[in-house]
């Protein structure tokens, strides 16, 4: 199992928490403006990396509250976690 | 059966070849034994960046069944297990197919509902399916607890009968045979890293045996779909997760169907040997590590034995994960891409094993005419633009 570092509430075991996949995607400012391919983008296509990932949890069984976190795929270390709508801290390279 | 010491040979890649599939699962071999066998097309390679068929076609827990909601995936399910169904003599090589049947409990009235629909469905569609009610499941399956008692009380099932299991590795190495039988080259340890493209064509794959030219290029990589994507400069709708599966020591002979229930994520049947195969749904984060998180062991666990309360004295001997490529209408992507000579089968997620006939040989069919067979159009990555999704998700009995 996972020990997911939530910001407010510290290390906590994974069957805490609710995923949320991807962080950072936005809802389209001017939806209605939106082609069908930019909607179908915003809707389905998502970042589907093999290395650095930023995601989204939710800290379903604790705190309640939204973040956003840097894991990576393969290893599933977490390098960052941050508060939404915020830009991630530098990813490790 | 007696085995020769090697059914397919270990060729040096050549300097290019007419179709370049890559990914030696179960897709990728059906692919080019069919395009050879439908199709004439030969001059073929399998690039595979481990060993042949050690990617999710090692992994699966093989359930084989057609009994899907809609029309469109009824129609690619049940062409794919009419080919099962002939598979052993096609190939000459008895892969174990067997017709146990297979049930999907339901659990509460919606799970009720849902199912007796999806059995008026496959009715329409030709798929044999039937409703059983709590005594008829436990006339079938003897072992299996119909109290009503049970927290998730098991309130009936829909049962196919045709559908099953088979030996996955069978299944491999006899597609394997027959393709390079028909001259196909068949290449592991051989990662595709990159692509060269001449315009809106790929003109060579690099890999890690150096670059081979390629006319056209079949993606068959399974839970690795978005890494080639990313090169080739597209953008899919998938998510890559663990999903986890387990077996038990040998036992005696106690179950001789599948039974699956989406309700409590537990899947099981128990395999020629004697193991008992048991998987569960996939681990919420994406990950490319071959491994998830041990709580979803322990739940499917004690669904089972909730399920199968002689199922609490069995030890667990081995578990493992794959690595799948999860669609938001858990349905596959199969056809065309943006780039031209580039085509795409993934998102089968954690149901494709029981594809593999039936994908290679629409997939094959794709590639060899240009355009998508008549099978997978309703799958093309057209669908997420235009919004006419196969939405297996909502219905019943998805899972695998
Ligand atoms: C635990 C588990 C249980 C499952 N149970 C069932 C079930 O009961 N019934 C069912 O129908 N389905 C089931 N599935 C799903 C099924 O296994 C997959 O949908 C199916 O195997 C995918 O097709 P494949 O066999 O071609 O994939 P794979 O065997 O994964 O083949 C893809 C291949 O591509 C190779 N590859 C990837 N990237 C590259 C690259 N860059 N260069 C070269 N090669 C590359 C990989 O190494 C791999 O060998 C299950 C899956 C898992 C993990
Ligand atoms: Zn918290």
């Amino acid at each position: 199992m996972l020990s997911v570092p939530c910001p407010w509430c510290g290390p906590r075991d994974e069957t805490e928490f609710r995923y949320g996949g991807q962080a950072h995607v936005a809802y389209p400012a001017d939806p209605a403006a939106c082609s069908d391919a930019e909607w179908a983008g915003y809707l389905f296509m998502r970042d589907n990396p093999k290395g650095w990932f930023a995601e989204r949890w939710f800290h379903s069984a604790g705190c309640r509250r939204w973040f956003n976190a840097v894991r990576h795929t393969v290893t599933y270390e977490f390098a960052a976690v941050y508060a939404p709508f915020t830009q991630p801290p530098g990813v490790p390279s | 059966m007696t085995h020769p010491d090697f059914l397919w040979a270990d060729p040096e890649p050549k300097r290019g070849y007419d179709v370049v599939v890559i990914g030696a699962g179960g897709h990728g071999l059906a692919t080019a034994y069919y395009l050879a066998r439908n199709h004439g097309i030969t001059d073929v390679a399998v690039l595979e960046r481990g060993w042949l068929a050690g990617g999710n076609m090692a992994r699966n827990t093989t359930i084989i069944r057609s009994n899907y909601l809609w029309d469109e995936s009824a129609a690619i399910y049940e062409h794919s297990l009419k080919l099962w169904e002939g598979l052993s003599d096609e190939l000459d090589y008895d892969i174990l197919f067997s017709q146990r049947g297979v049930l999907n409990l339901a659990h509460s009235l919606p799970d009720v509902r849902e199912s007796v629909r999806r059995v008026n469905a496959n009715r329409l569609n030709g798929v044999d399916a039937e409703w059983l009610t709590p005594a008829e499941v436990k006339k079938l399956v003897p072992i299996i607890n119909t109290s009503q008692e049970l927290r998730y009380p098991v309130l009936g099932a829909t049962f196919q009968p045709r559908a099953g299991i088979a030996k996955h590795d069978h299944v491999a190495w006899a597609y394997a045979r027959a393709a390079h039988d028909l001259g196909v080259h068949l290449i592991q340890n051989c990662e595709v890293t990159g692509f060269r493209r001449a315009g809106d064509r790929v003109t060579a794959v690099e890999t890690s045996r150096g670059a081979i030219e390629a006319g056209r290029v079949a993606l068959c990589a399974a839970g690795h779909t978005s890494v080639l994507a990313q090169e080739l400069g597209f953008r899919l709708p998938l998510a890559s997760h663990p999903l986890q599966a387990l077996v038990s020591e040998l036992l005696e002979q106690v179950l001789d169907t599948v039974v699956m229930s989406n309700a409590v994520h537990v899947y099981v049947s128990q395999a020629h040997k004697g193991e008992l195969v048991m998987g569960a749904g996939i681990d919420a984060y994406n990950g490319y590590g071959q491994r998830g998180s041990f709580h979803v062991i322990e739940s499917q666990l004690a669904a089972a034995v909730e399920l199968f309360p002689i199922f609490a004295r069995a030890h667990v001997l081995r578990t493992w994960a794959g690595i799948v490529d999860v669609s938001p209408d858990a349905s596959p992507v199969l056809g065309l891409t943006p780039v031209e000579n580039v085509f795409v089968n993934c998102g089968w997620g954690t149901g494709g094993f029981k594809a593999t006939p039936g994908a290679g040989w629409v997939y094959a069919d794709t590639i060899a005419h240009g355009r998508p067979h008549p099978l997978a159009a309703p799958f093309t990555l057209d669908r997420f633009t235009t919004g006419a999704l196969v939405d297996e998700h909502g219905a019943a009995a998805v899972a695998h």
